[in-house]
């Protein structure tokens, strides 16, 4: 009796634990809620989630399947992050959002390995847009050196197209992350004519006093800030402390969220940031939420990041990763889709205009393509400022395209280079 | 003057008040490690712990809102009132010692007489603990803290130097206060200590456990007034830093900050601890005034250990800290 008991008790857990295989599409996230930089990785995780349970809810899953979502937590430490990829890797997982620059170099590999498709949105690897190279990793819709070359552009409109004898700061987390944009931005200080001065912060970046006296000294026309987590309301702080002209200092898209700015309060009006898609809640999309997941209270973590800037980007990542399953089922006429099916729906991703309002985000995010040359999407980005009054980002330009051409030379350079040093010979995948 | 002289003397009186901000996290360990030999590794968390629960008070935040929503699914968030600043750090001190309290009770208690390295062990394991409950308790959004402490440049030194040199300096008015409200917390101490029963009590706990408790002075009673006292310092840290860039879960990595300048200062001498967080302080700002070209900059983090190591090279207990003799 007692080893039937046990025998049923043993049974019954086997079943809670294993996972699920059949029948569910399965969407892991990499977050990171706990630690020093979780107050950009909560609102990250909130959106993705709530945008997927938002699926279930509305529409039964993607093509009657499912989705099944799993979080694996952290701490935005590279190490955590490999273990996780580990503890999932045989879960089928359809998509790996490392959210992480660190994490991303060491799982590139293992998922060209294993055969599991990755998406870095706006972060990793630049080179990755090369899918000749790069077969399993994709960073549509924007890069970081696509960041820094939208920046200057945004300044050359500034300055009636010349930027001939300026001097720009970037002010950067002294880290991969952080010295990405150090090859573009002194690409076209060459091309352009402006001098650029390098300042790194380590991290976390509590302490900029040094940094800030120097930029007090040198007196740049603009500062571009590459930063993350507490270093960004520091700079923008110490900004305002030496009285620093607010409209002249940007920030890449991690550099420009709520997070980043209340803190400083009344003194972070007019700080500007890149956008890499809309920002408010002023889309149809969150009549849906509302209904189909706040009001039942299935929203993810507390529910009060809900429409802020990294909640956005979290929904937006959620968004593009459906909508590549269903180009994947499409394609392959089956609504269960695989790892590697989800990678041909990834290589094959269209989004137009019409999808984007279709989708209740209308002008949210830009119209793009992916194909094999081409895994980062349109490059494009808009500019956001701060207003500290209202406590709100308002878009103040379209969206502004990349130097492309140049960027697609730095990523042949870098993306052969890494071919040259793993013996692989660049090739589509069919 | 050389401009290289001015800036050079800017970066210094920068890097001074720099090191004040230093030295007031360096103090909650400085008074741990000396009345009960624990280097207390949650100092830099419980600094966040404090910082939190001060915001969480000042915005009538309901604690542990989100773990009482999540179990009866009511949305909880505010009392909807605000704490007025001077009620809400009374408030907080009163917390702060109401840790100290369980800490004494459910930790030091069960290990009197262990090794001091188990010891630090139950303080790591602290720190995980406080940061988590911290979490639960206020949640792990981005906090804006504002005591209303100045912040920005001052003009009365931009003013005061453009006069005598022709070069105005910057000075965080935020980090002026700090060094004002770092002497009055050392003066504090020193007249708790010298003229208080239960400062001279504290002296001779740190003097000798041994004789100390044959005369009757109650260990656990010292040990809940030490961690209220680091609490309370901790507190003061939360304060200055959280001012400076909100209150976020890094703030608990500010104790990096202090080792070196306890490495220098030595563990156990208040004077050390102000006077090793300036020595850090303006180091690493004369050092990446003059490196920064040639190395590029972010030089403060590794500078502040390098420099530390130098000085354990030559005086191993630190400036100030007890030499210790041990015969075989």
């Amino acid at each position: 009796m007692k080893m039937t008991k046990l025998a049923a008790t043993v049974a019954a857990t086997m079943m809670v634990s294993a996972p699920v295989l059949a029948d569910t599409l399965h969407f892991p996230n990499l977050s990171y809620r706990t630690g020093p930089f979780a107050a950009g990785g909560i609102p990250f995780a909130d959106g993705y989630a709530d945008y997927l349970t938002l699926i279930n809810e509305r529409d039964g899953g993607i093509g009657g399947v499912p989705i099944r979502y799993t979080e694996c937590e952290t701490a935005y430490n590279t190490e955590r992050g490999v273990e996780c990829y580990q503890s999932i890797r045989g879960d089928s997982p359809l998509v790996i959002q490392p959210l992480s620059t660190g994490i991303t170099y060491q799982l590139i590999p293992r998922t060209m390995e294993d055969g599991i498709p990755m998406h870095t949105m706006g972060y990793g690897r630049t080179s990755a847009v090369n899918g000749e190279v790069f077969n399993w990793t994709f960073n549509y819709p924007a890069n970081y050196w696509d960041g820094a070359s939208v920046i200057i552009n945004y300044l050359l409109e500034e300055n009636e197209g010349s930027l001939e004898g300026k001097k720009i700061a970037l002010l950067y987390h002294n880290s991969a992350y952080g010295r990405e944009p150090i090859p573009t931005l002194t690409r076209l200080s060459e091309r352009h004519g402006y001098e650029l001065l390098t300042i790194g912060v380590d991290s976390p970046g509590q302490e900029q006093g040094s940094q800030w006296l120097q930029i007090r000294r040198e007196r740049p026309d603009y500062v571009v800030m590459w930063g993350w987590g507490v270093m960004n309301p520091t700079a923008i702080q110490e900004a305002a402390n030496i009285r620093f002209p607010m409209e002249n200092f940007i920030g890449v898209w991690w550099s420009g969220s709520q997070q980043d700015v209340l803190p400083v309060g009344a003194g972070a009006h007019g700080y500007k940031a890149l956008a890499m898609h809309g920002t408010g809640m002023d889309y149809p999309i969150y009549d849906d939420l509302q209904k189909y997941v706040i009001e039942p209270g299935l929203y993810a973590g507390t529910g009060d990041e809900v429409g802020t800037v990294l909640y956005s980007r979290g929904m937006y990542a959620a968004m593009l990763a459906v909508e590549a399953a269903k180009v994947a089922q499409d394609i392959h006429g089956v609504a269960n889709i695989t790892p590697a099916m989800m990678r041909d729906g990834m290589a094959n991703l269209v989004i137009t205009e019409e999808l984007m309002a279709e989708l209740g985000l209308p002008n949210f995010g830009p119209a793009f393509s992916v194909a094999c040359d081409n895994h980062g999407g349109s490059g494009e980005a808009m500019i956001q400022q701060w207003d500290a009054n209202a406590q709100e980002w308002n878009l103040i330009t379209d969206w502004i395209a990349p130097d492309r051409e140049m960027i697609m030379e730095m990523v042949m350079d870098d993306s052969l280079a890494f071919a040259a040093e793993n013996d692989m010979t660049p090739a589509c995948l069919n | 003057m050389p401009d290289t002289l001015l800036f050079a003397m800017e970066a210094t009186l920068n890097g001074l008040t720099a090191g004040v901000m230093y030295a007031l996290v360096a103090l909650g360990f400085v008074l741990i490690f000396k009345a009960s030999g624990i280097f207390n590794f949650a100092q830099g968390v419980m600094a966040l712990f404090a910082a939190l629960t001060l915001v969480g008070f000042q915005s009538g935040q309901i604690p542990f809102s989100h773990l009482i929503n999540a179990m009866f699914g009511t949305r909880l968030h505010h009392f909807g009132w605000n704490m007025p600043t001077l009620l809400a750090i009374p408030a907080t001190v009163a917390v702060m010692i109401l840790l100290a309290i369980l800490v004494e009770r459910f930790i030091l208690k069960h290990l009197i007489n262990q090794e001091p390295i188990i010891l630090f062990m139950a303080t790591i394991g602290l720190a995980y603990f406080l940061e988590g409950v911290g979490d639960i308790m206020w949640g792990a959004e981005v906090k804006a803290l504002d005591v209303g402490l100045p912040k920005g440049m001052s003009d009365t030194v931009d003013e005061l130097t453009f006069n005598w040199f022709g070069y105005g300096f910057f000075i965080d008015r935020l980090e002026l206060w700090a060094a004002g409200i770092a002497a009055i917390l050392v003066a504090s101490l020193t007249i708790f200590s010298q003229y208080t029963k239960q400062g001279r009590a504290l002296r001779a706990v740190a003097d000798d456990h041994q004789a100390a408790l044959s005369v009757g002075i109650s260990l656990r009673f010292i040990w809940v007034l030490t961690w209220s006292i680091a609490g309370i310092v901790a507190l003061v840290a939360g304060i200055m830093w959280g001012s400076k860039s909100g209150v976020q879960f890094s703030l608990s990595l500010i104790a990096l900050k202090a080792l070196p300048v306890l490495i220098l200062g030595g563990f156990t001498s208040i004077p050390g601890a102000i006077v090793g967080g300036l020595i850090i302080g303006v180091g690493e700002k004369l050092f990446d005034f003059f490196m920064q070209p040639i190395v590029g900059g972010a030089t403060e983090n590794w500078f502040a250990y390098m420099l530390a190591l130098v000085f354990l090279l030559f005086r191993p207990q630190g400036l100030f800290g007890e030499k210790i003799i041990e015969r075989v």
